[in-house]
């Protein structure tokens, strides 16, 4: 949630991802930039689960359960102490997860649905919830739980996601006139 | 001074009588007089709770979360390899087989526990489905949950995994799981109030040391547990915050 200058992450490799697939650069709000390479296929959420994991105020990764980990791809290892945006997807506007900040910084529960990219290159759909850990009137972490999207509400997003994605580029060319 | 304790209206009622000896094991040890009060439903305990007259509760997951942040509660200890996790159970005729076939007007038996509930209509997201275009029926038993589906009188029904796993083999056979969650970290945990405040230490001392002699193994046998492992305050922090993301 703090502006910090960090150290960009990794590029995602190739030998992670089966062909084919798209590249992409991707901008994060920190000011870093990362190539992902996106392929077009689903990995459908698992039944009864949820996905959890706890960020500190700087949106690095503190805790993972195992649907977690299983979901995204990478290792525990390699998730612990990076940024929550690793798992970006270049579908998602930036507007979304600006809100979903801004809104749990100031102590509200936001909710969401968000298209996640897989360290393998390929996506799942979760409907997310985002709150602030409050622990003696001080803000100290953030709790994010996934659980299984309505496909409806889902198939409702991939248009509006795409518009406001649209929007971003849009008004990105104006700044650039 | 005489100490009331209480247990979630959830637990099996077959043992009941496991958390009486357990009271009369817990006294013994801590030397203190400890009155165990039942309560039918959790609307009743929960009144209780507010009327601070409870000093140590077998608490559901879902009352954790007014007992540690606005009754003062600590958190104790939570039973060994035991999460809370839910089961939505179909007929064995149904002809629904996923979740994402239930419409609008389902109908759903259930009882009044609320973490079940809570989990359960979360796995029932994925069809558009929330407590505003189902019908639900609340039943006293988990074996009424069933005679629900098997009457025809619900689509689906809410059971607490161990509850289902609890019925009778002739019920079950005529039952089919549709969804079972498998969250792990909602757990029923033993939470002490202020009043016990100077004996929370000896609860941690002695409850995690109950397997370790052939007396105190039994008694919790009888509560049909493995065995009581420490809770620290941020774990039960933890688990309400995630409750807390569930709740709309």
């Amino acid at each position: 949630m703090q502006d910090q200058e960090r150290f960009a992450m990794d590029d995602m490799k190739p030998e992670n991802v089966q062909e084919p697939y798209t590249t992409h650069l991707l901008h994060y709000y920190d000011g870093t930039s990362r190539h992902v390479l996106v392929k077009d296929e689903e990995v459908p959420f698992p039944e009864g689960k949820l996905i959890v994991s706890r960020t500190d105020l700087q949106g690095v990764i503190t805790h993972c359960n195992q649907a977690f980990v299983d979901m995204s791809g990478y290792t525990e290892e390699e998730l612990i102490g990076q940024p929550h945006y690793i798992l970006r997807h270049p579908d998602m506007p930036k507007a979304a997860f600006k809100d979903a900040w801004d809104t749990a910084a100031s102590g509200q529960k936001w909710h969401g649905y968000v298209k996640n990219l897989r360290k393998d290159g390929r996506y799942y759909w979760v409907y997310a919830t985002i709150i602030l850990n409050v622990r003696d009137g001080q803000p100290v972490s953030c709790t994010s739980v996934r659980r299984k999207p309505s496909r409806k509400q889902v198939d409702a997003c991939i248009e509006l996601y795409a518009r406001m994605k649209q929007e971003e580029a849009a008004l990105m060319k104006q700044e650039v006139r | 001074m005489r100490y009331v304790m209480t247990v979630s209206p959830d637990f099996p009622p077959t043992k009941i009588a496991g958390w009486y000896i357990f009271n009369t094991w817990l006294q013994r040890q801590l030397g203190e007089h400890i009155h165990l009060e039942l309560y039918q439903d959790f609307a009743s305990q929960r009144d209780a709770i507010r009327a601070d007259n409870i000093d140590l509760i077998y608490a559901n997951p879902f009352d954790a979360a007014m007992l540690v942040r606005e009754r003062g509660f600590v958190a104790i200890a939570t039973p060994i390899n035991i999460s809370d996790e839910a089961i939505i159970a179909v007929s064995a005729d149904s002809s629904i087989h996923e979740v994402e076939q239930l419409q609008p007007g389902t109908r759903i038996a259930t009882t009044d526990d609320p973490d079940v509930n809570l989990i359960s209509m979360i796995m029932l997201e994925p069809a558009n489905l929330s407590a505003r275009n189902v019908e639900t029926q609340t039943v006293d038993t988990y074996v009424l949950v069933a005679k629900q589906l098997l009457q025809g009188k619900a689509d689906v029904g809410f059971f607490l995994r161990d509850a289902f796993q609890g019925l009778s083999r002739m019920i079950r056979e005529q039952l089919r799981p549709l969804v079972r969650s498998e969250i792990h970290v909602i757990r029923h945990v033993l939470l002490a109030g202020p009043r016990l405040q100077a004996r929370h230490d000896d609860l941690r001392q002695l409850l995690p040391a109950m397997t370790a002699d052939t007396k105190s193994n039994s008694v919790l046998v009888s509560l049909g547990l493995q065995g009581w492992e420490l809770q620290g305050q941020e774990d039960t922090e933890f688990m309400i915050d995630l409750m807390d993301t569930l709740v709309d």
